[in-house]
């Protein structure tokens, strides 16, 4: 693998206009059960230095959102709105293009770690590899990845020697961790950063993660991890049925959730209630033309079933798809 | 009783045997639930295994209500597998691929020929088992990859419960879920545990998680002894858990 050479003028005007932002953002799949309807009409947007949650359950249309950011979809998909980097459109980018885009300007935290490295290489050439791709040199890569490794209680010298297969779970996912985090990238997509790891190591985590933010780059982190998502603060984003049913200051979600899924949704905390949303979310190819969750929702009233709720502002800064909120 | 005593398991690697478990004695009761936490790369993941008989300890022993078990993995006596079921923590990875999720379910019972015999038996059982862990409407006739996590999760431990086993051991069968399907499917092992005798062996790395649903808790860690001495020393260990005289 050859350096890249780096430009740091370009860079730096770059860095100044990272700004992420994703308007009416739809995708859908088509499969032999028909579309399924993965996000609908996704607007957020990511400022450099900030930090924004995606939260919602399996299924709801988090890595979705994540894929399509890097262009990461196949085939049989159909995708309308736009996001623009720094101003440029990347929905339509050419492949050499985005190229130049994905691993350099975005990094990616892979779900699954383990599917996301090379089973039949040493995970330090790999670990490498990521570090040179960013334009480091060999000596700054090893300097760079035994700090972020370090950081999260692994040796470089000690995984460098050793394939995927040998790693904990948690080991597999500091691994990619680290290889996303190496570089300076103004946006980084992190798709659950944290799954296999225990507390300490997800406290860690999440400082990391911080630290990236506070250091200018855009993070835009996916999880289906309350207590992660209340350590690391900054925006939220609820999603339910491929629609953002609530978005706001990741505090004032934890303080008062303003949609009913948000609110049975921390009901369901084993340090809370521990008590589950009866029923399932509606199926993404069959989603109703109406609110998706008032058939869950224990305060629905008569306009749920009728159409879809807007956004509506709850507060100064908090939206909230949820007629409860339409007449304020 | 499920009681693993003094099991030790090694795995070869590039530099010399991994010590994964060091002599750990555990034992939890049919109709308890014991809850096992530790650091990721513990081991607790390879003891679940080794409980479920999936895996031979290189040392120790393991018995299942006052049986020993001697022979480990396929070749283990089928009613004794059957006593003990484990679920993992993925899935995707815990279910063949080709199967839709109705039939993955039924799965163990057609492998050990005791499927019941008629079609409509088999579709009722089916029915009562997808009701109880909340999987409904055409969701049974899909492939793995027409669900969700969640569902296919849901579909797992269905699967494990369709066997009707004494002991269920959980490995962070809910680490990829949303809070509210875990709550489901705690919810749904507790209604089985009102019913007949079920012991739950809970593995999580989320420690409150643990306090909420388990009657007891033990760190990996204080149930492992190292060279002859204990190699953490920690909070009170739960009595079902305490380290026993032979690991000491």
């Amino acid at each position: 693998m050859r350096a890249r050479p780096r430009l740091p003028e370009a860079r730096a005007t770059l860095a100044m206009s990272a700004r992420l932002e994703v308007e009416e953002l739809s995708v859908g799949f088509r499969t032999r059960r028909g579309v399924v309807q993965a996000l609908t009409r996704a607007s957020v947007t990511v400022a450099p230095g900030e930090l924004l949650l995606v939260v919602g359950e399996s299924g709801s249309g988090k890595t979705v959102l994540a894929h399509t950011l890097l262009a990461l979809l196949p085939r049989n998909v159909d995708v309308s709105g736009s996001v623009r980097l720094g101003g440029q459109q990347l929905l339509d980018l050419p492949a050499a293009e985005l190229r130049r885009v994905r691993g350099r300007r975005m990094a990616l935290i892979p779900q699954s770690p383990a599917s996301s490295l090379n089973p039949v290489r040493k995970l330090g050439g790999q670990l490498l590899e990521a570090a040179r791709a960013r334009g480091l040199t060999e000596e700054q890569s090893r300097k760079r990845l035994h700090e972020l490794l370090g950081e999260l209680g692994l040796d470089l010298a000690f995984v460098s020697g050793r394939y995927v297969h040998q790693l904990s779970g948690g080991m597999q996912q500091r691994i990619v961790n680290a290889m996303a985090l190496v570089g300076d990238d103004d946006v980084r997509l992190a798709d659950e950063p944290t799954s296999g790891l225990d507390s300490d190591l997800v406290d860690a985590t999440a400082v990391q993660l911080r630290e990236i933010a506070a250091r200018g780059a855009s993070l835009l982190v996916i999880t289906h991890d309350l207590r992660l998502a209340e350590r690391l603060g900054g925006r939220l984003a609820l999603l339910y049925a491929s629609r953002i049913v609530e978005i706001g200051p990741t505090a004032a979600f934890f303080a008062a959730p303003a949609h009913p899924y948000g609110r049975e949704l921390l009901r369901a905390l084993p340090e809370r209630e521990g008590k589950s949303i009866p029923g399932m979310a509606p199926e993404l190819t069959a989603l109703p033309g109406h609110c998706a969750f008032a058939g869950r929702c224990p305060d629905r009233f008569d306009r749920c079933t009728e159409s879809v709720p807007d956004l509506y502002p709850v507060s100064d800064h908090v939206l909230a798809r949820c007629f409860a909120h339409a007449e304020r | 009783m499920l009681s693993a005593e003094g099991i030790t398991k090694r795995f070869g690697g590039p530099s010399g045997p991994i010590l994964a478990v060091q002599r750990v004695s555990l034992a939890f009761a049919s109709g308890a639930r014991l809850g096992l936490v530790g650091p990721s790369g513990s081991g607790k993941s390879t003891l679940a295994q080794i409980m479920a008989m999936l895996l031979a300890p290189d040392d120790g022993s393991l018995t299942i209500d006052g049986d020993r078990v001697d022979i480990w993995g396929v070749r283990c006596r089928r009613e004794l597998r059957h006593r003990v079921q484990l679920i993992f923590q993925a899935p995707r990875m815990a279910v063949d691929p080709r199967l839709r999720v109705g039939e993955a379910i039924l799965e163990p019972l057609a492998a050990s020929g005791t499927a019941p015999a008629t079609a409509d038996e088999r579709a009722a059982l089916l029915q009562t088992w997808a009701t109880r862990v909340g999987l409904t409407g055409d969701l049974l006739e899909r492939f793995p990859h027409e669900v969700s996590e969640g569902q296919l999760q849901r579909a797992c431990l269905a699967r494990a419960l369709v066997v009707r086993p004494r002991y269920l051991v959980c490995d962070e069968l809910s680490s990829m879920l949303d809070v509210s399907t875990q709550a489901a499917l705690l919810e749904a092992i507790a209604a089985v545990q009102d019913e007949q005798e079920l012991g739950v062996l809970l593995i999580t790395h989320d420690r409150v998680l643990a306090d909420a649903w388990c009657d007891e808790i033990a760190d990996i860690r204080e149930l492992s002894t190292h060279q002859g001495e204990e190699a953490v020393t920690g909070g009170p260990v739960p009595a079902t858990a305490r380290p026993t005289a032979s690991s000491a």
